[in-house]
C-alpha cells in the first residue's frame, strides 16, 4: 500500500481479477481489486481511484450501483462496464448513465489496454480541463464539444439527424483526443446493418491500438464518407462535419433517442 | 339405460303406437263384433218372421200339432237353441224344448220388460229393444234371443173360431234365442289378430327408430363424446371423422374446427414459453460461459504478447485466441439466437421482400425443377418490418419446402393477401390516466412483458395495488390483494387518490362497480371491477373494428409433415433432416414472426405437401 492504485477492478469471478491485474501491470498500472460491491464501495470511499473497471452482474449488486455512489459521493472516477451478459441495453445504458466505455467479455488483452488507455486519457483531459478552469484559463480548449443539434452515446460518437430522416453518425473529438493519432479507420460497407451500442468500425492509433466505437444508432448503412476513406486525418481535423463516418438509414430513432445525451447540456 | 337418448325415443315412440294401436283395435274390434251380432240380431229376426209366416196358416185353422212340428224342426237347428211361442198370459204353448210346454213365464223377467213395463200394453218396438244378449249359466256360451210378436188380424177376429177379440191387439210373442258360440269365436279370433298385429308393428316400430336412432343420434353423439374426452385428455390433434350433414355433423365439425384452433393457440403459448426459456438458458450459459472464456482470452493475449520472440509458441499461442475467438462469436450468435435481436423494423413491401428471397435461391430451385408461382395481391400497404429477418423467415420456408420437393421436382406457390381479424385480444392498452391525469400505466410491473394499468384499492382501512391486464381482452389481472373486495371498496388513483369508478354505471355481467380509464386519443377502457368476471370495454378499438394483417402462404407440393412431427416442428432442436439440420430453422422463423406480433401456423398432409401462414399486423404498435 506504498503507492495508491490506479485501477479498481470489480468482478465477482478471481480470474478475470488476476487477468486483469497481470495486463494492467504491463502497461505499469498498479490495479486493486473487489470481489463484490459492498467492498467496491467501501474501497471507493477510502481511496481515490481514476479508473473503475466494472462487472454489471454480480451476487450482491450491479455495475450501475457503483455509477451511483460515484455520482453521489462526487468522485470523478472513468469507469469501464464489462459484462458477459452483454445485451445492447447493458452497453447504451452504463454509457447514458456516465461510463466512459463498455467492453462485452470475453474481450483480448488489446481490447482491454486500449479502454484502460482511453479511460486514463479521459481522466487526463478532464484533470488539465479543471486546472485550467480554476485558473481562469477560459478559452484554452482541449476539445471541442459536439453541436448543439447532435446527440452523442457516451462521449464516443454522435448522431445528426438530417432533414432527409437520414442520419449522419460520427466520432466525438474528445474521444478522438483520448488516443493516439489515427492512422487508419475501417469501415464497414454499405448495405450493412449497425445496431446501437455495438462496435461499428474500428479506428486504428498511431501507437498501434485498435479501438472499437459502439454506434450510437441502429440502422442500415447508406454512405460511407469516401474522402475520410482517402484521407483518414480528416476526421480528426473536422469531427463533426467533414469527418462523417456513415451516413444511416435509422430503424427506430424514436427510441434509441432516449438513451443519448444532447450535446446542448454540454454548454450548460 | 333409461338415461340414454336412444332408448328414451324408442320408448316413447312404443309407447305412443301402443295407445295409437289399442285404441284403434278396441274400436275396430267393437264395432266388428257389433256387426257381427247385429247381422246376428237380423238373421234371428228373420227367423221369427218366417216362423210366424210358415205357421200362421196353420194358426188359423187352430192346427197345435202342425205348429209344434214346425217349430221342432226348426229347432234342430244346430245354432238355434229354443224357439217358443208365448201367449197373451204368458203360458209357453209351444217350444222345440218340449219340457218348457205349459210353463208360465215371468212377464217381469228381464226378456219381457222391453214391453211390459209399468204394465203398459205391448205396442210395436224395434228390432234391438225385442233382442236380448244373455248367459243361461255364468260359464255357457252367450245367447242372443230375439221375441217377435204375433199380432192380431181381421182373419183372427173374424174367423169362425173367434179365439181372439178385437181389442186384442198382440196375441202372444214368438222368442227364437240363438247360440252365439260361433260368433264369440270369431270375434275371439279377431281380437288375437288385432293384439299380435299390435305387438308386431310396435315390435318393428321401436326397432326401425332404433336403428335410425343409432345411425343419426348415437354413434354421432358418442363419436363428439369420445373426441370431447380425447381432448379433455389433452390430445388436440384428434378429430372427429365421418361427419354428417346433419346438424350433429356441423357440431362436429365446429367442434374440429374448436380444436384446431385451440391446439394452434396452445402451440402459440407453448412455443413463447419454449422460447423464452431457452432464451433464459442460453443467456445464463452465455455470462457464465463468458467469464471463464475472458480468462482464456485474456491470459492466451497476453501470453502472446509476451513470447513475440519465440514463434513456436507464437504459432500456438495464435491457435487459442483464435479459436477462443472462434467461441466467443458462437456464444454471441447463440445470444443473438435466444434475443433473437431486437428487430430493426423500417417500412417495407413484403411482395418485395418475398421476390427478394427468390431470387436468393433461384438456382438452387430451378436445379430441382421447381417451379414458383406468385400470387400477389397488388397494392399491399407497406408495414413496419425488420426486412432482413423477414427475408431470412421466406428464405428459410422455401429451402425447406424445396427440401421436401422429390427429385421429380414440383411447385411452391406464395400468395399475399390482406385480411381482417377482430382486435379483441390483441390491441394494448399503452396510455391510461385518471380523471386528473395522472398516468396509471406501471412500468415496474410486467404482464406477459407489457406494462400494466395500476389501480389502489382501499377497504376497510387496507389498501393495496391492483394490476390490469394492458391487453384489451385477453383479462389477466393481478388481484392478490390480502384483504377482500366488496360494496365499500373504493378504487382510486395511486397519485391523487381521485376515483375510477364509473358513476352510474354496474358491469352488465355481475353487477360490480366498473372502472373507467382514459385513454388518451382513443377514448375509454371500461373494465368490471370484480376478479371473478370478465367483463371490458373499449369502445374506440371496437368502433375501429377489425385489424389489418398482411397473410402470406407458402405452399410446397411435397412430402408434407406427418401428424406426430406436425405439433413438433416449431420446438428448437427438432429436426427430421438428422445430421443434415440444427432443427433451430423454425423455431428462429417462429421467434421471428413473434417479435413481430404476428402469428405463424401450418397446415400438411403427408404425401400431399404443406402450407405455412404467416400474418403479420399492419401496425407494430
Amino acid at each position: 500500500m506504498s503507492k495508491p492504485s490506479n485501477i479498481l477492478v470489480i468482478d465477482d469471478e478471481q480470474v478475470i481479477i488476476d487477468a486483469i491485474v497481470k495486463i494492467c501491470s504491463i502497461e505499469n498500472y498498479s490495479v486493486d481489486a473487489a470481489l463484490n460491491v459492498k467492498t467496491a464501495i467501501e474501497k471507493i470511499a477510502k481511496n481515490y481511484y481514476p479508473i473503475i473497471i466494472c462487472d454489471i452482474m454480480m451476487p450482491d449488486g450491479d455495475g450501475f450501483q457503483i455509477l451511483d455512489e460515484l455520482r453521489k459521493q462526487n468522485i470523478d472516477s472513468a469507469l469501464i462496464m464489462m459484462t458477459g451478459y452483454s445485451t445492447v441495453e447493458n452497453a447504451v445504458n452504463s454509457l447514458y448513465q456516465g461510463a466512459v466505455d463498455f467492453i462485452p467479455k470475453p474481450f483480448t488483452m488489446d481490447e482491454l489496454l486500449s479502454s484502460v488507455f482511453r479511460a486514463n486519457k479521459y481522466q487526463k483531459i478532464k484533470k488539465k480541463q479543471e486546472e485550467l478552469s480554476q485558473h481562469n484559463f477560459v478559452h484554452s480548449i482541449l476539445y471541442v464539444n459536439c453541436p448543439a443539434k447532435y446527440l452523442r452515446l457516451g462521449y464516443s460518437s454522435w448522431m445528426m439527424q438530417e432533414s432527409d430522416g437520414s442520419v449522419l453518425i460520427g466520432v466525438c473529438d474528445l474521444l478522438l483526443k483520448t488516443i493516439d493519432s489515427v492512422i487508419e479507420i475501417e469501415f464497414l460497407e454499405p448495405e450493412n446493418e449497425i445496431a446501437q451500442g455495438v462496435s461499428c468500425f474500428t479506428i486504428k492509433s498511431g501507437d498501434e491500438r485498435i479501438h472499437k466505437i459502439l454506434s450510437p444508432v441502429s440502422g442500415r448503412i447508406i454512405e460511407v464518407n469516401q474522402n475520410l476513406k482517402l484521407n483518414a486525418n480528416l476526421i480528426e481535423k473536422d469531427p463533426y462535419f467533414e469527418g462523417w463516418i456513415y451516413r444511416v438509414i435509422p430503424d427506430d430513432i424514436g427510441y434509441e433517442i432516449k438513451h443519448l445525451i444532447p450535446c446542448s447540456s454540454d454548454r450548460l | 339405460m333409461f338415461k340414454k337418448i336412444g332408448f328414451r325415443l324408442i320408448f316413447v315412440v312404443a309407447l305412443t303406437s301402443l295407445v295409437i294401436i289399442g285404441v284403434f283395435a278396441y274400436f275396430n274390434i267393437k264395432s266388428q263384433s257389433n256387426s257381427l251380432i247385429s247381422e246376428v240380431e237380423r238373421h234371428a229376426n228373420q227367423l221369427g218372421e218366417t216362423v210366424i209366416s210358415s205357421t200362421r196358416f196353420d194358426m188359423m185353422l187352430n192346427q197345435r200339432d202342425r205348429i209344434q212340428q214346425t217349430i221342432n224342426s226348426i229347432g234342430t237347428q244346430p245354432q238355434i237353441r229354443d224357439v217358443r211361442i208365448i201367449n197373451k198370459v204368458g203360458e209357453i204353448i209351444y217350444s222345440s224344448n218340449a219340457n218348457n210346454i205349459n210353463k208360465m213365464v215371468d212377464k217381469r223377467a228381464e226378456s219381457c220388460y222391453a214391453c211390459h213395463a209399468e204394465d203398459k200394453p205391448l205396442e210395436q218396438i224395434s228390432i234391438t229393444e225385442r233382442t236380448r244378449i244373455f248367459r243361461v249359466h255364468p260359464d255357457s256360451n252367450r245367447v242372443i234371443g230375439i221375441i217377435t210378436p204375433i199380432y192380431t188380424e181381421k182373419s183372427c177376429w173374424q174367423a169362425d173360431c173367434h179365439a181372439h177379440p178385437k181389442n186384442q191387439k198382440v196375441l202372444g210373442v214368438l222368442d227364437v234365442s240363438i247360440s252365439l258360440a260361433e260368433v264369440d269365436k270369431a270375434i275371439v279370433i279377431r281380437e288375437w289378430e288385432i293384439v299380435i298385429f299390435a305387438i308386431v308393428a310396435i315390435i318393428a316400430v321401436g326397432l326401425l327408430i332404433a336403428f335410425f336412432v343409432r345411425r343419426w343420434v348415437s354413434n354421432p353423439v358418442n363419436d363428439l363424446l369420445n373426441a370431447t374426452q380425447q381432448v379433455s385428455q389433452g390430445n388436440l390433434n384428434y378429430a372427429v371423422k365421418d361427419l354428417s350433414n346433419d346438424e350433429i355433423g356441423k357440431l362436429g365439425d365446429s367442434f374440429n374446427n374448436m380444436t384446431k384452433k385451440l391446439s394452434e393457440a396452445r402451440m402459440q403459448l407453448f412455443q413463447s414459453d419454449k422460447m423464452a426459456s431457452l432464451g433464459r438458458l442460453a443467456a445464463g450459459v452465455a455470462h457464465e460461459i463468458n467469464n471463464p472464456l475472458t480468462g482464456v482470452l485474456t491470459y492466451s493475449s497476453f501470453l502472446l504478447k509476451r513470447t513475440k520472440d519465440n514463434p513456436e509458441f507464437q504459432e500456438d499461442l495464435g491457435v487459442i485466441v483464435r479459436e477462443t475467438l472462434r467461441s466467443r462469436e458462437i456464444v454471441k450468435s447463440l445470444l443473438d439466437f435466444a434475443r433473437q435481436s431486437v428487430p430493426k423494423k423500417g417500412i417495407a413491401d413484403i411482395n418485395e421482400i418475398i421476390d427478394k428471397s427468390i431470387t436468393v435461391i433461384e438456382k438452387q430451385l430451378s436445379i430441382k425443377k421447381i417451379k414458383i408461382i406468385k400470387q400477389w395481391e397488388n397494392n399491399l400497404p407497406k408495414i413496419t418490418v425488420d426486412a432482413n429477418q423477414i427475408q431470412q423467415v421466406f428464405i428459410n420456408l422455401f429451402v425447406n419446402a424445396s427440401d421436401a420437393i422429390s427429385k421429380e421436382g414440383g411447385t411452391i406457390t406464395a400468395v399475399t393477401k390482406q385480411i381482417s381479424l377482430s382486435p379483441f385480444g390483441v390491441a394494448q392498452i399503452k396510455k391510461a390516466s385518471c380523471p386528473k391525469r395522472h398516468s396509471l400505466i406501471d412500468n415496474e410491473f410486467k404482464i406477459d412483458g407489457l406494462p400494466a394499468l395500476k389501480v389502489k384499492v382501499v377497504s376497510n382501512g387496507n389498501e393495496g395495488i391492483v394490476h390490469l391486464d394492458p391487453v384489451y381482452g385477453k383479462h389477466r389481472n393481478h388481484f392478490d390483494l390480502g384483504f377482500n373486495i366488496d360494496k365499500n371498496t373504493k378504487f382510486v388513483c395511486p397519485d391523487c387518490n381521485s376515483s375510477i369508478v364509473e358513476q352510474d354505471k354496474l358491469c352488465p355481467k355481475c353487477g360490480a362497480p366498473v372502472l373507467s380509464f382514459e385513454i388518451s386519443g382513443q377514448g375509454v377502457y371500461e373494465v368490471c371491477s370484480s376478479e371473478n368476471s370478465d367483463w371490458e370495454k373499449w369502445d374506440f378499438v371496437d368502433s375501429a373494428g377489425l385489424k389489418e394483417f398482411i397473410e402470406v402462404r407458402i405452399s410446397d407440393t411435397g412430402c408434407g409433415i406427418s401428424k406426430d412431427d406436425l405439433p413438433r416442428i416449431f420446438e428448437p432442436f427438432f429436426s427430421t433432416k438428422g445430421q443434415k439440420g440444427t432443427g433451430l430453422g423454425l423455431a428462429v422463423i417462429w421467434g421471428i414472426i413473434d417479435n413481430h406480433n404476428g402469428t405463424i401456423n401450418v397446415e400438411s398432409e403427408e404425401g400431399k405437401g404443406t402450407t405455412f401462414i404467416i400474418r403479420l399486423p399492419f401496425s407494430q404498435k
